[in-house]
């Protein structure tokens, strides 16, 4: 099965990639666009069948590995 | 005193940490990141700038979860002394040896360049040849050096007076112009600047030789 983790900068911590990703919008004339985060997707293939098991596999990947949860959150989807 | 600089793919400060502590008048020994263990009697691991692993996931999170980093940590626990400088730093954060984490400069660009350090606490062996709040001019050359962390874990640095240097000008957006810290135990030191860079009489200061001469004073002493 697969798995997809969604890697966030966590809401309060200042992303200057998303903010100047923001800007070069707003200079192609997208006055709309509030507010941009960046984060990043990582896919996974595993040899798991059991999605429970898997889930909490890539739980504790994301807490030892994948993402640094001082400054980042993440979420896990399991297809 | 006995030192180990360690080395990963892409470290590239690593020959010059070596030389920097060889002048200063320890015994260097350089250890490969698969290493399992540190050599015996060892004072102090230096881990080197650079971009290792390529920087891939972030800046020093495949080298922090390396063979030899997980006998850094144990090295540390048991009172060990470590340095920490640019990648070095952002590995030691990673490890959880020291708090917080290094982001993208706020500006968004690699900065290369001297920059003044104040001085702010002389009670670390890596600080002890400095008066506080001097300020010594050493480089900085990073893109991730952007220091940020929890309210509570800032508060704590400051209670416990860890930050050991701040910027005079901040360079990077780092949270209360943090340019390095120490941990509880006063032993391991993560900075952005480079000390090892301003050691030579052909480098553009040489500020950074109290640094190199009070950590070898203090071994002497131990």
């Amino acid at each position: 099965m697969k798995a997809r983790v969604h890697v966030m900068l966590k809401p309060g911590v200042l992303d200057p990639q998303g903010e100047a990703v923001r800007h070069a919008l707003g200079a192609l004339g997208y006055d709309t666009v509030e507010g941009v985060r960046q984060g990043k997707v990582i896919e996974l293939d595993l040899s798991e069948t059991d999605p429970e098991k898997a889930r909490k596999d890539v739980d504790a990947m994301c807490e030892k590995l994948l993402a640094n949860t001082v400054i980042e959150s993440y979420s896990v989807e399991i297809s | 005193m006995r030192a180990a600089v360690l080395v990963f793919p892409g470290s590239n400060c690593d020959r010059d940490m070596a030389v920097a502590l060889r002048t200063a008048g320890a015994d260097v020994t350089m250890v490969w990141h698969k290493d399992t263990n540190l050599p015996e009697g060892l004072d102090v691991v230096a881990i080197p700038g650079g971009f290792s692993f390529g920087d891939y996931l972030r800046c020093g999170a495949i080298a922090g979860r390396s063979p030899i980093c997980r006998s850094v940590i144990d090295f540390a626990n048991r009172g060990g002394f470590v340095l920490g400088v640019c990648n070095g730093f952002q590995i030691l954060t990673e490890t959880g040896l020291l708090p917080g984490a290094l982001m993208r400069n706020a500006g968004l660009k690699f900065v290369c360049k001297s920059v003044g350090l104040r001085v702010e606490t002389t009670e670390s062996a890596f600080t002890s040849g400095y008066v506080k709040d001097q300020v010594i001019s050493i480089p900085i050359a990073h893109h991730d050096g952007n220091y940020n962390l929890s309210p509570d874990d800032l508060a704590a640095l400051q209670d416990q007076h860890r930050i050991a240097f701040r910027y005079d000008a901040n360079p990077n957006g780092s949270v209360d112009n943090i340019a390095g810290v120490l941990s509880e135990n006063r032993r391991v030191l993560g900075m952005m600047p480079h000390p090892e860079r301003a050691v030579d009489p052909a480098h553009p200061s040489t500020d950074g030789q109290p640094f190199f001469a009070s950590l070898l004073e203090q071994m002497a002493n131990t």
